[in-house]
């Protein structure tokens, strides 16, 4: 089972990596800016596991699963942000939310 | 894994994860997330991580992506077509993600990156295995959670309640 080159599983998490990085830049709209942010979390999960796979050993599954731990308190309170935003804005989109710019 | 599951699941993965960040409506965007989890979740599976990967699926494609859902919906959100960013942002955007993404390969391109393959126990992946682990060597950090997910659950529910006395906006009319 070790016939994919682990350089190989690490590209593809760094290359989904770096798509979630361009999606947090690219886009205005909140909702979209933290899907980015669970695709970066997947992207780092997809490493842990291909090294944990790699170096036979169960602390990075453990540690991806805190994660997923993580990112579900994260959505809760994120979404819930994004409500509360919304009601009191009307807008979902971070280039109208400037209150706090200088 | 044999190289052809990995190259299919790759290339599932990376043009789901381009879908994300090109569609302008977000329930697209929501659906491409969708399916770049259930992409890795199966490159799990293959790689012995068998319950992180069916977690993977009950969790964050069942339950996180519902919760994205429902608030897309609850705030009608599905047809917006709004600016996505302007076109100096897109450029800096793709620049950076494009220079970091390079850096990373290059890094991993190094020799000293080699990890030789030490092979697994037979109940490697298993959930036995993986409640071994979490109830012995992880314990504070499990039982940490626990109370990670409450504070989050009192959160949610008081930043996204209405306070007593305060009207929608938008359905002012509504009791």
């Amino acid at each position: 089972m070790s016939s994919i080159p682990l350089t190989w599983l690490l590209g593809l998490s760094a290359a989904i990596f770096a798509i979630g990085v361009a999606g947090m830049i690219m886009r205005r709209n909140i909702l979209v800016m933290f899907m980015s942010i669970e695709l970066m979390l997947n992207a780092v999960n997809l490493a842990f596991i291909a090294l944990a796979h790699r170096l036979g050993s169960m602390d990075g599954q453990v540690i991806v699963f805190f994660v997923m731990t993580v990112a579900a308190a994260e959505a809760a309170v994120g979404l819930g942000i994004i409500i509360s935003i919304f009601r009191n804005r009307e807008t979902v989109q971070a280039d109208d939310l400037t209150l706090l710019r200088w | 894994m044999a190289l052809w599951l990995f190259v299919f699941l790759a290339v599932i993965s990376l043009v789901s994860a381009l879908g994300v960040i090109v569609q302008r409506n977000p329930v697209h965007c929501l659906l491409a997330l969708v399916l770049t989890i259930l992409a890795l979740a199966v490159l799990f599976i293959a790689l012995d991580a068998t319950v992180v990967g069916f977690l993977q699926i009950i969790v964050y494609a069942g339950a996180i992506m519902v919760l994205f859902l429902f608030v897309i919906w609850l705030l009608n959100l599905q047809a917006e077509t709004g600016p996505t960013g302007s076109l100096a942002l897109k450029f800096f955007g793709t620049i950076a993600s494009a220079a970091l993404v390079a850096e990373l390969w290059s890094f991993l391109l190094r020799p000293h990156l080699k990890v030789k393959y030490v092979g697994e126990s037979a109940s490697y992946g298993t959930l036995g295995a993986l409640s071994q682990k979490l109830f012995t060597d992880y314990l504070i950090a499990f039982e940490a959670t626990s109370i990670l997910l409450l504070a989050a659950i009192v959160g949610a529910v008081a930043l996204a309640r209405r306070a007593p006395g305060q009207r929608d906006s938008r359905q002012g009319s509504l009791p």
